[in-house]
């Protein structure tokens, strides 16, 4: 795991130091709202509708036992005995006090942690796979590139004042988990057919109220090439993003205009024109920040799996966490554990202090004191033994996270909306709570299946990602609920279609019943609700939906 | 009041013309770029020191062949959350090579200095509250970053691979 040196600790000291002369100056009425809003809004502060919320970076996913133990005390000294893990791998605490942000953020700096840009018009927290560097499946660990990029990004001086937020992700798996093609920019690890590892680069995704899929720019950038290639994206969309219209200010909307080709071109000729001025990326750099990644020294003594195989044989609802929450790791003997933090009838990301402390001694004990945040808004034990699964998974049971659903109906991807946020236009936790509760007991049935839910067309749900998404809107004083079907993320992203008229919350589960009846109805083979529903069409979903019977 | 990048406040000894103004033989002006393109070869001819006023949407290439003319470049910030003078900046210190004094005028903000002087901004005009609140600590608020920029600083690969790379 990255370790700070002299250098961050000194940058995030100095950080704090900043900030909390922000705060003083603020609250001495030095500064005014308007003018301190951008500036708590670069560390996270946002004002809601019942308290301060603050959000704090967790790069790329990545956590230690020690900062996870640090947020749980937090939780409890500062918030209310828990927070909430977001989509864009980072957690939130809801109930915040202004005058305390400065020391929260002291505790943060002590552990290694910040809360910087996880708002405002520039960079956002970088995201990756949650099992990178112990998937099978990929090509490279991409959590060094992914701090490289986190450190050229932090506080950058050209690009800290963007049209508009902007998200970049990095996969370096065949399997995309970090749904790269939602982001402003995103990066696709590849090797080159002389062997060298370079970056396929996207740009232009994102969701909001023109949803947009990323496309490919550059179908190989060296490494070496990284900085002056961003740099270049960047400076395209500094210069020529629009600022006169909130909603049009996003890099998806410059890429729309011009095209991709032509957007392209621009970024070709910008990189073109700044060779010999940006900094060159060195293998030596690396390599430096790569051995700070390095995998820890696994136990390789042989495991007992005719014992697991017994735990499994023996014990149903543990054989289905094995079957739902337990992939497979690349070394030998291992196992990716994903933890659920979407127990049936609870708020979909939260955790709590209690429950933090747990999961950081299991990491501790049986994981080499590592946790992962996935973007579904679940945790992540990136390298258990199998011999240590039952044990592990009857210590979660007892606390309250054995839930084994990942993947399926009830793994609900869900903004905090209305409860707590000040742009939301309607609930959306109390309907993810609702559906949890009502498609559980058949989810093996219904196999994979994504189900995600915004309060506002700000999209923080991902509902144009989900097989089915879920979108709340204010009705001339009513929340309702448009639904949107077919959408994917990862390798099959695609951006769901608006089926017909929004529903009223209380007939949202009913909608939803009616709709994976179709699908489970008319699905052929192993085929996902997307691949069913590009196949036959919205109509027999539609005439399920709104038919009168 | 201009702001200098060593913490210095003084008065802004240039004289801003409008475009219809006549040229002054002895004080230091700026035009406006529209002016500047419209009366280049009697402005190249004119005896004294000349800066120009580029607007945010203007390309810095539009000027490179003329850089040299200038004593003065000053870019605009219309709210401080619009940031293309800050690119506008960068190009017009590392690829057209301009080394004279780089302003930053508008909605400049203490928050924001370090920023701008990092991309090349060394001066800057700013209203009576960076006297009354001391807005030079603004410079000193960090001294090591993570990218290099048009500064000296020390900056993160650099210090770590102990080179200048």
């Amino acid at each position: 795991m990255y370790r700070y040196d002299d250098f961050d600790h000194r940058f995030v000291d100095e950080r704090v130091a900043q900030y909390r002369d922000q705060v003083r100056r603020r609250l001495s009425g030095e500064l005014s709202e308007d003018e301190f809003r951008p500036l708590r809004l670069m560390n996270g502060l946002y004002l809601q509708l019942h308290a301060y919320m603050l959000r704090l970076a967790i790069p790329y996913g990545v956590l230690s036992s020690t900062k996870l133990r640090k947020l749980a005390h937090i939780a409890r000294r500062f918030d209310r005995g828990y927070g909430h893990f977001t989509t864009r791998q980072n957690l939130q605490f809801h109930w915040i006090k202004l005058e305390e942000t400065p020391d929260i953020l002291a505790e943060l700096a002590s552990v290694e942690m910040h809360a910087i840009q996880t708002s405002g018009n520039s960079f956002r927290n970088v995201t990756t796979d949650p099992f990178a560097g112990v998937a099978a499946d990929e090509i490279e660990d991409p959590r060094p590139y992914a701090e490289i990029i986190r450190q050229w990004a932090t506080l950058h001086p050209e690009f800290s004042f963007l049209p508009r937020k902007f998200k970049i992700a990095v996969s370096a798996a065949e399997d995309d988990r970090a749904a790269v093609k939602m982001h402003d920019l995103g990066l696709y690890l590849r090797r080159n057919d002389k062997g060298e590892i370079g970056f396929e680069l996207l740009v232009g995704g994102g969701l909001g109220r023109t949803p947009l899929l990323a496309q490919t720019i550059k179908p190989f950038i060296a490494r070496r090439d990284l900085f002056a290639y961003l740099e270049a994206v960047l400076r395209v969309y500094n210069r020529h993003g629009r600022r006169d219209n909130l909603y049009k200010s996003r890099i998806k909307i410059l890429v729309q205009s011009l095209g991709a080709a032509k957007f392209a071109a621009e970024v070709e000729a910008e990189w073109q024109a700044a060779k010999g001025e940006a900094v060159a990326l060195p293998d030596s750099y690396i390599t430096e920040i790569a051995s700070a990644f390095a995998l820890p020294s696994y136990d390789r003594s042989p495991v007992d799996e005719a014992a697991l195989e017994q735990a499994i044989a023996t014990n149903p609802a543990f054989a289905r966490w094995m079957k739902h929450n337990v992939a497979a790791h690349k070394v030998p003997g291992h196992a990716i554990v994903t933890i659920s933090l979407k127990p049936v009838g609870q708020t979909p990301g939260d955790c709590s202090a209690d429950q933090m402390d747990l999961v950081a001694d299991l990491a501790d004990a049986l994981g080499f004191g590592e946790i992962r945040v996935a973007y579904e808004q679940n945790l992540v034990l990136p390298h258990v033994r199998r011999d240590a699964l039952f044990a592990l998974w009857q210590k979660l049971d007892a606390a309250g996270l054995g839930s084994s659903n990942i993947g399926l109906a009830s793994d609900i991807i869900c903004c905090p909306g209305m409860d707590y946020c000040s742009l939301a236009t309607a609930r959306s936790i109390p309907i993810a709570q609702r559906l949890a509760r009502h498609l559980s007991a058949r989810e093996d049935a219904i196999g994979r299946f994504n189900i995600k839910i915004s309060g506002c067309i700000n999209a923080c749900g991902h509902h144009h990602l989900g097989h089915i998404g879920i979108l709340g809107v204010d009705k001339n004083g009513e929340e309702v609920y448009q639904i949107t079907l077919g959408g994917d993320a990862g390798n099959n992203a695609a951006i769901g279609t608006i089926i017909g008229p929004a529903v009223k919350s209380e007939a949202v589960t009913d909608a939803i019943d009616k709709l994976i009846g179709v699908y489970a109805a008319m699905r052929q083979g192993g085929e996902t609700f997307p691949q069913t529903f590009r196949r036959i069409g919205a109509a027999p979903f539609k005439e399920a939906l709104y038919a009168a019977h | 009041m201009l702001l200098t990048e060593s913490g210095s406040l003084q008065p802004d000894a240039w004289r801003h013309l409008a475009d219809e103004e006549p040229l002054h033989d002895s004080d230091p002006v700026t035009v406006s770029l529209t002016r500047w393109q419209k009366e280049r070869a009697a402005l190249q001819a004119w005896n004294g020191r000349l800066g120009l006023r580029l607007p945010n949407h203007a390309e810095p290439a539009t000027i490179a062949d003329d850089i040299d003319r200038f004593a003065l470049i000053v870019l605009n910030f219309p709210k401080f959350t619009d940031g293309r003078a800050y690119s506008q900046a960068r190009l017009l210190r590392s690829r057209y090579r301009y080394a004279g004094e780089l302003r930053a005028s508008g909605n400049v903000l203490r928050d924001q200095l370090l920023f701008m002087r990092r991309c090349g901004f060394n001066s800057f005009i700013v209203d009576e509250r960076a006297v009354r609140e001391d807005w030079s600590k603004a410079f000193d608020e960090f001294d090591v970053f993570y990218q290099k920029a048009q500064d000296t600083a020390p900056w993160v690969m650099r210090q770590r691979l102990g080179k200048d790379c």
